[in-house]
């Protein structure tokens, strides 16, 4: 049997996809108990809970080549090391027009991102991001209602027009062409992947802050 | 908006009330539902209903105000009737 390890910008791909569902999932679930209505804090929470669970999967993939698991990639890593795009961490609870703009650029450039990845090289990648596709029809259902519904409202396209920069920089360039024609808007220089703002050190310590309390612990 | 939301366990089975939900229009009444009822495999189908298509017919409408209980077929006792019958045949 022939089994090649995939290629180390492939993993490196699969790493900053799952550190970017990890943050957004995180930043998400802040809405949880605060949303505006009980029906969208439950929807938006098991959204919230299914990016994690995307990132899980996605982390699984990738501590397959690198070592390690899930959670030693997820918790355990430093800040710096994380590869997520500045568009997932920006800091929006309280701001349910930027959190929905969020959310729908985000699923929209989502979309293309697993669409490409299904038809991987990497049979294992390939099979994972169709399972993802699954729920993220889901998502995107949700993404695209919200949408239709504060289209034109002031707040939100305030919001969009904001937030695209950074939108753009959660794909890689060839792909950023595609979200423009599907967002309907101008391709502009992209806040790309690679640094964080000074929010990202009080998400990670946050985030990690349980796994540090007792190091080594099985949970 | 208040929606009625009824689910279907099984192919072949009655649908029932599943519960009710709050949803600015059908669009986000169909997307709560799936996530409430649907989305965990427990169900088969659902109808999602705004509360105010729903009629409701309720006390007193269907309540029996006089004492007519003879129109009614519980109560009377076929197997009784049938022992007696048996018994003055002399089959019993």
């Amino acid at each position: 049997m022939n089994v090649q390890a995939p290629p180390e910008a492939v993993v490196e791909a699969v790493l900053a996809f799952a550190d970017d569902e990890l943050v957004l999932g995180w930043r998400d679930s802040e809405w949880t108990g605060v949303a505006p209505f009980l029906e969208e804090d439950v929807a938006f929470s098991s959204i919230a809970q299914g990016e994690i669970g995307h990132a899980r999967a996605l982390y699984e993939l990738a501590a397959g080549v690198l070592g390690g698991d899930a959670d030693t990639l997820a918790f355990d890593r430093e800040p710096a090391e994380y590869r997520s795009a500045p568009f997932v961490e920006l800091a929006l609870a309280g701001d349910w027009a930027g959190t929905i703009a969020r959310h729908w650029l985000y699923e929209t450039a989502d979309a293309i991102r697993v669409a490409e990845l299904m038809e991987s090289d990497w049979p294992e990648l390939a099979g994972l991001a169709a399972k993802m596709d699954r729920e993220e029809a889901y998502h995107r259902l949700h993404a695209e209602m919200w949408r239709d519904k504060l289209r034109g409202e002031e707040r939100f396209e305030a919001a969009v027009e904001q937030l695209w920069p950074y939108a753009l920089g959660v794909l890689e360039s060839p792909q950023r062409a595609r979200l423009a024609e599907l967002v309907g808007r101008e391709e502009v220089e992209a806040v790309v992947r690679g640094s964080h703002d000074d929010g990202f050190a009080a998400l990670h310590e946050e985030m990690t802050m349980v796994r540090r309390s007792v190091p080594g612990a099985s949970w | 908006m208040i929606w009625e939301v009824f689910r279907q366990e099984r192919e072949g089975q009655p649908l029932q009330h599943g519960g009710s939900l709050e949803a600015p229009n059908r669009e986000f009444a169909e997307a709560y539902a799936v996530e409430f009822y649907g989305r965990r495999h427990e169900s088969v189908a659902l109808w999602v209903v705004p509360r105010e298509a729903i009629v409701e017919i309720a006390e007193p409408y269907v309540a029996d105000v006089f004492d007519r209980d003879y129109r009614r077929v519980d109560g009377y006792s076929l197997k009784v009737k049938l022992r007696e019958a048996r018994e003055r045949a002399g089959t019993a």
